[in-house]
Formats: C-alpha cells, sequence, structure tokens
C-alpha cells in the first residue's frame, strides 16, 4: 500500500505567538546565529511525523532523583517537580523521553565553561531523565537551582530555571525549553524569557503545588509541558471543520 | 478546546552535561553494513566554527520504514539490529558526527518518492527555538532531481542540503546565517 498524504496525522504549525523570534537583538547570542532568510514550509510526510520512540531507554533507578546520584546530599531547598506532558488536543504523550539539567542551588552549573566565583557541590550533578507514563505523568526529585550572573549586558542575572528537552513521538513535536519558578523577581530584565511573546511566557512557570508538597521533606511544583498535537482527526473535523483548522494554519505563517 | 503551546527557549551553553553521551551520535551500531560518517561544521554569520551546538538526525531504515505507528505502511521493527535511526551530536570539537547508514527512499504523498534524507535539528546557545533542516546525498543524483522538496527551491540553495562524500561518509557544512546560509524549514 502507498501512503498517501491523507493517511497521515497532519499536526498544526507552530505558532508565532507562542514562541520567541530567531532574531532577538537584547539576547547577545542570537546576532550572528539567527538566520537571515525566512524558513520554508516544509510538508509533512512520514519522516516528519514519526521520530524516535526512545520510551524503552535504559534508565538508571536514581535518573529522575537528583538528590541521591551521590554519596551525601546535596546542598539546598529539595523539590519534586511533576506534570504532564499532553498534545495540545489535551492527549497525554506517552513514553517520550525527558531529559533536564540544572545550575545547584549556588546558580553554578558542573560545566568546563561555567567558572564564576559560585561552588561545585560535591553531592550535585544537576541532569536528569525520565520516560512520561500511559497519562504522559513526568516527576523528578531536585533541589531549587540558584540564578546566576551572564555577561549579555550590565548585571544580567538569569532566573532560576531547569532545562527540559522533550522529544516528543514525532520530528514535529521536539521541544527544548526552560521551566521557571513563580513570583522571581528576575524575570523583568531576562532577555532568554522576554523573547517570548508576553501572554505566553506565564506558561513558562510552574506553579507551587501543596498536595505535592511532602510534609518535612519536599516542597512541591507542577508544570505540565504542551506540545504541538494533530489537526486531522475526523473527530476534529465534525466539529470544526476540516476547512477552518486549514485556514488556521496558513494564518500563521 | 485548544491548549497552548509551552514556548520554546534556548538550549543554552550547558547542554552537554545532559544531552551528551557516548552512544547518542550512532544512529545505528559500529560494524553496521554499509555504515559511515556524516560530519560537518555547525557556522556562524561571522564563518566562524560555533563550538557548543548539538545537531540532531532522524531518518528512516534502508528500506525507506519506520517502527512507528505513524507510518501509515506499519511499524516495522528494523532490519538492521540496533537500529535506531536517531543520532544527536555536540560540536565541542568543531565537528558535528553521526554515525549511520543512508536511508531507503521514503513516499512523498502524492505517488512519487522522496530522495533518501535525513531530518535535521540544531540547538544552540543564542538559538531561541530549534532550527529544521534536511541533508540529502550527492551520489543520489537521480533520486534528487525527483524529489519533491529540493525542487521546490532555488536551483542555487539545493546544493546547501546536500552532503558530498568524504573519506569516512559524507560532509555538510550547516551555516546559520550569511550568504551560504543553509536552507531552513518549518515543519
Amino acid at each position: 500500500m502507498t501512503a498517501t498524504s491523507s493517511d497521515l496525522p497532519v499536526y498544526r504549525r507552530q505558532d508565532a505567538d507562542s514562541h520567541p523570534p530567531l532574531d532577538w537583538p537584547d539576547y547577545e547570542s542570537t546576532k550572528l546565529r539567527h538566520p537571515l532568510n525566512a524558513p520554508l514550509d516544509l510538508p509533512q510526510r512520514l519522516t516528519e511525523v514519526t521520530g524516535p520512540l526512545l520510551g524503552e531507554t535504559a534508565l538508571g533507578p536514581l535518573d529522575a532523583d537528583l538528590t541521591r546520584q551521590h554519596a551525601g546530599e546535596p546542598i539546598g531547598q529539595r523539590i519534586v517537580v511533576h506534570g504532564r506532558v499532553l498534545d495540545d488536543a489535551g492527549r497525554p504523550v506517552a513514553g517520550t523521553l525527558l531529559e533536564i539539567w540544572q545550575a545547584n542551588a549556588g546558580g553554578r552549573y558542573r560545566h568546563t565553561r561555567d567558572n564564576w566565583p559560585s561552588p561545585l557541590d560535591p553531592n550535585f550533578s544537576g541532569v536528569g531523565r525520565t520516560v512520561t507514563d500511559e497519562a504522559g505523568r513526568y516527576a523528578f526529585t531536585t533541589i531549587r537551582p540558584g540564578a546566576y550572573p551572564w555577561r549579555n549586558h550590565h548585571n544580567a542575572w538569569r532566573p532560576a530555571h531547569i532545562h527540559f528537552s522533550l522529544l516528543g513521538r514525532a520530528f514535529t513535536q521536539r521541544l527544548v525549553t526552560q521551566m521557571y519558578f513563580p513570583d522571581d523577581p528576575l524575570f523583568f530584565q531576562d532577555p532568554i524569557m522576554n523573547a517570548v511573546p508576553e501572554a505566553a511566557r506565564p506558561r513558562m512557570i510552574c506553579a507551587y503545588d501543596h498536595d505535592t508538597t511532602v510534609p518535612e521533606w519536599a516542597l512541591g511544583f507542577r508544570w505540565d509541558v504542551v506540545l504541538r498535537g494533530t489537526a486531522s482527526t475526523p473527530f476534529e473535523s465534525e466539529l470544526s471543520g476540516a476547512a477552518d483548522l486549514t485556514g488556521d494554519d496558513e494564518d500563521e505563517a | 478546546m485548544r491548549l497552548l503551546h509551552t514556548p520554546s527557549q534556548t538550549v543554552g551553553p550547558y547542554l552537554s552535561i545532559a544531552l551528551r553521551g557516548e552512544h547518542w551520535p550512532y544512529a545505528v551500531p559500529v560494524g553496521t553494513p554499509g555504515a559511515f560518517w556524516l560530519r560537518g561544521r555547525v557556522l556562524d554569520g561571522a564563518g566562524e566554527t560555533i563550538p557548543d551546538a548539538l545537531v540532531e538526525t532522524w531518518q528512516a531504515d534502508p528500506r525507506g520504514r519506520f517502527d512507528h505507528p505513524d507510518d501509515t505502511r506499519g511499524a516495522q521493527p528494523p532490519e538492521v539490529p540496533g537500529f535506531r535511526g536517531f543520532g544527536r551530536s555536540e560540536t565541542l570539537d568543531g565537528e558535528y558526527a553521526i554515525h549511520t547508514v543512508k536511508p531507503g527512499r521514503v513516499p512523498d504523498g502524492a505517488g512519487g518518492l522522496q530522495a533518501p534524507h535525513l531530518d535535521v535539528t540544531i540547538l544552540a546557545r543564542g538559538l531561541l527555538d530549534r532550527l529544521v533542516t534536511r541533508v540529502y546525498f550527492a551520489d543520489e543524483a537521480a533520486a534528487n532531481a525527483e524529489d519533491p522538496v529540493l525542487a521546490a527551491l532555488d536551483p542555487a540553495l539545493r546544493e546547501r542540503l546536500v552532503a558530498t562524500p568524504s573519506d569516512d561518509g559524507y560532509r555538510l557544512d550547516l551555516v546559520l546565517q550569511g550568504d551560504r546560509e543553509t536552507v531552513f524549514f518549518r515543519v
């Protein structure tokens, strides 16, 4: 049987209301790295609607607990970060590899090129990974990362954040992002966060979650990640009309 | 009702602490018949080599099949033992390097076949969102001539997506900005 385009899922195009532009002068490093030409539309064929399903990736028992990867416990506020990975129709993205990395409580990464005068923590690597379950759920135990200075502009500090990398279930869904913490006073001067359209910025901020907070142990935070979903299911066509969906997609260019 | 998408953010300068791993460059295992290295530099708008980028590749197996439920011909476990189809490489040494095999041709959705290709994601400090491109192969001239994605491009741009044979495989530099800028896609 020959595949035709109508057999394949159609992922909604990425919309400019949700994502930062590549050319963002306030973030110095974009200057020589953003393409000058507008991207061309790539038809979504088999290579694009499939992707690596690494759900059976061998995970170590401590991969999702960043506080137990060394002989002792890391310094810092112990936290549980959890949530769901969903597509934009609300369907769980199950079995997808989720990788995180972060600075320690003093704002220092365990990386040879991070040399600012804040100590490394011998008990903290700042790296974790997990695979979402059937409901798209994930959870990490870690410590709250510190803010850190960088040289983008005078007295520049990155708000505390955890890097997230998600493979999704299709090449179209690949997402790398950062999760921020509520009420951080450093947001106003951060060009990386503020490159995202204002209305979309709150989607990068986790919520304090008292139900997940473990008594006498760890504070809980909840953060859901929404990846692009498909627009071509018969169910949706009945609800809203396939023509409308197509029109939406074209408007987003 | 639609949920709103989580915004993209840069991978930042310290991606290697999490996204590096000795196994990641191997889309196919060592010893796979026909395996080769795809290599190249990632260059910025000043022509400088970018040492803190991450290049990821995704491709069909040599039959042009995907071990994935959305392959409408049916998910097929790989014929090549250990075939993952996904490779990931840092550019710390000045180049990315992916160990893989040439993919088979994949239907183009209109009754024809696409030329053998890899889909590529580029992530780096200074990239607020990923860049997407494709890699084709110079020794597939006949297939390339029939490929609808290449055909839609200005002829002068096509060669920027085509890897050329090298000592141990193929080479293609990825140029983020400037006169020789790679063709990037919105997927």
